[in-house]
């Protein structure tokens, strides 16, 4: 029904959609990483987790469907950057194992290694395992050094398996980023979520320093990705080549994505703004929707316009592009056929959360629950 | 190509653990959230708080299941990206889709209902509450459908064609891999074993709590519900069991006659009920394979082919061919799809050179013997053979415990029935004990499955070896004992946890 091209920019757009959620629920981490700064009793820790434990299983979930999104609409990226960024993904997955557990033994009578034990856990998991993400998403930036071979077999060149990503500044920086961006959030996940003066009293100055750090990174990384070289192809070749400023020169043709970018900005700051200055409970609805915008156009404008998404540093013309990684035209459409069921999803969570979350936590209500982390 | 085979041997064993792992707590998930379903069901329908106690009680006990289900699952879905590479984009335009659809329809399902389930209980109606209980259930038992599916493609595929010029193989026909007949009898044998195992496990440590006197009532209640339960699946696992059985036999022969460890074909074959293989036989040589058997004749012959006279292949037939059942041997499936191989490398050859004509003589070539390909890849024909006594006790060692099973299940309905299960010890002992045997029986289920399978990673399409990334075998070494080490500790905790909570008992809560 469809052209092959129109679906795998649609595919496109679900995964940094689905990239972009991703990133939103990131809260869950920062608020990890937050345990011992705004909570200083057991009872305030415990509600912290607790708050959070209500929402961990949606953003690990959200990896999980990232990473099956990514394997049913462009195999060849799967194939390229798992097999061949082996340790870094590897290291995401371990920082991912230790979460899952962390919440539901962290308070359990005889769990073996102590209640702290867990909370580094969850510690790990919002700091390095965000950082990491972070820079395997840089790496669409900056690229990676793989090649891939006639019969569309791939391999990497350097013996240091994806660990070579971490000597470039930029993908430091982004992950950087989105580790200050996840404890914005968390933070002000708390201020809509828990009731406890104590706790949200100490919640402005961390958002205060989080996001100063975060907006120096982040103009960082967008006056990068302004200015830096990027690479297109030549739709009727498929030829690559490096363009000065090429994802300006994007922008400037999808002016709609340079106007979402800057609302999604706007919403940003105006989320901090009144999660600052007035406390607000709904400033992470702000902030969140900005995150899922900002996120998103940041994704389109490496997949859309001819662009390359995964630059090969070995060989250029190995380079990924949505055209030349994709599934087939079949199995594109029937992926969005099932992906009519996106919406479907989106609204029965939102329904339960809702319904979830009508009363803010506090620490009594954590101690009469007969189930609780 | 040392190195290459040892790669595979590493990337097949930290497959092989960490699915192995996985499984020992996905079943107990399978079926534990049907039975609480059941039990709140109960308490829904009577208002009697003792069943919302004892649904609760299990509950605690699956959550804590669940959290390293979870943890060890995130493991497998990326290490087809990262230890399968080639398989990843060879077949991946087919096996991506079911796992995306599991992530999207099943597990979102699962962990948002999830949520409402351990701490809904005042927050929402108990008519919510309720259907929030079942449709985590509902969503596990989806997610294990839609990863069935994936991994009956690889045991039969069908429903896709080779695309000579993206050289994978796309998906033609979704209905066809959705309803491949392998996936279907995999799928329904596969949740009834979590379900039987659930039951084992409810009932055990419900008669642990009748070993130490302790919360009657409550190991009564459990144990009338898991015994009911257990014993229709039980049957229900038996009957899938045989199709599946049925399903080898017509796709994968090799597999079956490893399972059955029988190396000359014949009709009318029997079945080796208990037996011990002989260690010195190898293939195509007069020992005799079994230092003792019992057998129970013709039964093979039924149950893999429903027909009392079929001809049942071994071994040796399939290796080395069989003229008079019309059987190829390995050996020239190997050459021809040599020749396939050689063909597409030309294919590739003469399109890149702009040489249309030659181009197509060479796809011509490669369309004729494109069935044999994967066996091009293999080196010799032994390749062809599995691990035989692995293969062999493994599904022995099921079949056996699936028909214990069956038999406690038996037992203990019938003395609650007559209410006198209390004062039965040897049975509490017995049904205590046979919950290690439940995993054992389930771990020993996929190992039938996936070692009978080799060397196929899909069947007769793409060997093993061809799979894998290209990765350094040091750093797949380097990330197997991570994950042995931190899924050993985490095991660990978890038991500790589990059995403290056992011992705190539904009055605890
Ligand atoms: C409680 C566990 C349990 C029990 C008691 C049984 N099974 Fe099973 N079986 C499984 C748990 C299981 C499993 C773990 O679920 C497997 C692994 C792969 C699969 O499809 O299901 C399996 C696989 C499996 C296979 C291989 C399918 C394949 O290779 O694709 C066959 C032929 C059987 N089973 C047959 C039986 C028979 C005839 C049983 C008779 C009692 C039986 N199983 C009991
Ligand atoms: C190699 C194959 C497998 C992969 C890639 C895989 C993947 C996963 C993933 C990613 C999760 C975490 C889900 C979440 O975020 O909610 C998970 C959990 C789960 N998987 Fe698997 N899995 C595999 C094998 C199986 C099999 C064979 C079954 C069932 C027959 C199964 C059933 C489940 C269930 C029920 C859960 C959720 C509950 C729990 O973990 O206890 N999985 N799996
Ligand atoms: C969770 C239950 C499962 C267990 C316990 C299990 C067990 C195993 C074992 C023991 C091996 C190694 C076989 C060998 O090398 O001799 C293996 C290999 C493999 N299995 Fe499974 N398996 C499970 C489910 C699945 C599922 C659902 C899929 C696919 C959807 C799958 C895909 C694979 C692949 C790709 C390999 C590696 C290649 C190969 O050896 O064939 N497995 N598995």
């Amino acid at each position: 029904m469809f052209d092959l091209l129109t679906l795998q920019q649609y595919w496109w757009f679900l995964v940094s959609v689905i990239g972009a959620l991703f990133v939103f629920m990131t809260f869950v981490q920062g608020g990890q990483t937050l345990l011992y700064t705004l909570g200083q009793t057991e009872d305030e820790r415990d509600l912290l987790v607790n708050s959070l434990g209500r929402k961990w299983e949606l953003s690990f979930t959200m990896l999980v469907m990232f990473g099956g999104a990514l394997f049913a609409a462009f195999p060849l990226f799967y194939a390229v950057s798992f097999g061949g960024a082996y340790y870094v993904w590897m290291a995401i997955l371990f920082c991912f194992i230790i979460q899952a557990v962390a919440y539901e033994y962290r308070k359990k009578p005889d769990n073996l290694y102590g209640e702290r034990f867990y909370e580094i856990f969850l510690y790990i998991n919002g700091s390095l395992g965000i950082f990491l993400i972070g820079v395997a998403l840089g790496t669409l930036f900056t690229g990676g050094n793989f090649v891939v071979n006639d019969l569309h077999l791939s391999h990497w060149t350097v013996q240091s398996y994806g660990l070579e990503a971490l000597l470039n500044p930029f993908n430091v920086v982004f992950g950087l980023m989105l580790v200050f961006l996840a404890r914005v959030q968390g933070a002000l996940y708390f201020f809509n979520n828990v009731a406890e003066n104590s706790i949200t009293s100490r919640i402005k100055k961390v958002v205060l320093t989080n996001f100063i750090l975060f907006l120096v990174l982040f103009l960082f990384v967008v006056g990068y990705i302004l200015f830096a070289n990027g690479y297109r192809y030549d739709p009727s070749t498929g030829v690559v080549s490096v363009e000065r400023m090429k994802f300006l020169h994007s922008f400037m043709d999808m002016p709609v994505l340079l106007a979402a970018l800057l609302a999604g900005v706007a919403s940003l700051l105006y989320g901090v703004y009144i999660g600052i200055v007035k406390q607000a409970r709904k400033a992470i609805w702000f902030t969140g929707i900005g995150t899922i915008v900002t996120v998103t156009v940041v994704m389109l404008i490496l997949g859309w316009d001819n662009s390359v998404y995964y630059p090969s540093l070995a060989d250029l013309q190995s380079s990924l592009t949505i055209v030349n990684s994709s599934g087939s035209h079949y199995t594109l459409s029937v992926m969005s056929v099932v992906s009519l069921l996106v919406p479907v999803v989106l609204l029965y969570i939102f329904f339960v959360w809702r319904s979830m979350d009508k009363t803010q936590m506090t620490i009594d209500e954590v101690k009469s629950d007969s189930h609780h982390y | 190509m040392e190195h290459a085979d040892l790669l595979v041997d590493w990337s097949r064993a930290q497959f092989a653990l960490t699915a192995l792992y996985h499984w020992l707590f996905v079943p107990l998930t399978l079926g534990l959230t049907f039975i609480v379903a059941i039990m709140e069901t109960m308490y829904v329908k009577s208002g009697d708080e003792k069943w919302k106690k004892i649904t609760k009680y299990w509950m605690g006990l699956l959550a804590i299941n669940f959290a390293i289900g979870l943890a060890t699952g995130i493991i497998m879905e990326f290490e087809f990206g990262t230890n399968w590479s080639n398989y990843s984009w060879i077949v991946g335009d087919i096996f991506g889709a079911p796992l995306a659809i599991e992530g999207l329809m099943a597990f979102f399902m699962e962990s948002t209902f999830f949520a409402v389930m351990f701490f809904g209980w005042n927050k929402v109606s108990k008519k919510m509450h309720l259907l929030s209980t079942w449709l985590v259930a509902i969503g596990s038992n989806l997610s294990a459908l839609w990863i069935l599916v994936a991994n009956g493609w690889m045991q039969h595929p069908t429903g896709m064609s080779f695309n000579p010029d993206t050289t994978r193989n796309e998906m033609a026909n979704f209905w066809e891999v959705l309803f491949n007949p392998n996936a279907v009898s995999k799928f329904l044998h596969t949740v009834s074993s979590g379900y039987v195992l659930a039951s084992l496990f409810v009932i055990g440590i419900s008669a642990w709590y009748l070993l130490k006197k302790r919360d009657i009532e409550f190991a009564k209640k459990s144990i009338l519900v898991a015994s009911s339960f257990g014993l229709l699946t039980s049957m229900y696992l038996i009957t899938t069991g045989d199709e599946s059985a049925h399903q080898v036999a017509l796709n994968q022969p090799m597999k079956l006659a490893a399972m059955e460890g029988l190396y000359k074909g014949e009709k009318r074959a029997g079945i080796v009920a208990v037996g011990a293989l002989n260690p010195a036989k190898e293939l195509g040589d007069d020992k005799e394979t079994f230092l003792f058997k019992f057998e129970i004749p013709n039964a093979l012959s039924v149950l893999g082919y429903h027909k009392l006279d079929a001809y049942v292949p071994g071994m040796d037939d399939l290796v080395n061919g069989n003229k008079e059942q019309g059987i190829v041997s390995v050996k020239e499936k190997m050459q021809k799809g040599k020749l396939a191989i050689k063909a597409l490398a030309d294919y590739k050859k003469y399109k890149k050179a702009n040489d249309s004509s030659h181009a197509e003589e060479a796809l011509k070539t490669f369309k004729t013997y494109e069935k044999y390909m994967g066996y091009g890849y293999l080196k010799k024909p032994q390749d062809a053979l599995p691990d035989v006594a692995l293969t062999f006790y493994s599904f022995h060692t099921m079949v056996g415990l699936g028909f214990w099973f069956l038999l406690l299940f038996v037992l203990v309905l019938y003395y609650t029935m007559k209410d006198s299960i209390e004062s039965k010890k040897w049975l509490q002992y017995a049904a205590l004990f046979t919950i290690p045997l439940g995993y054992v029986a389930q771990e020993a289920g996929w190992i039938t499955a996936e070692v009978g399978r080799q060397p196929w990673a899909i069947q007769d399409l793409l060997p093993v070896g061809m799979a894998t990334s290209s990765v350094a075998t040091s750093s797949v070494m380097i990330t197997f004992w991570l994950f042995a080490v931190l899924f050993t500790a985490l095991l660990l905790a978890e038991i500790k946890i589990m059995l403290k909570q056992i011992k705190i008992g539904p009055e605890g809560h």
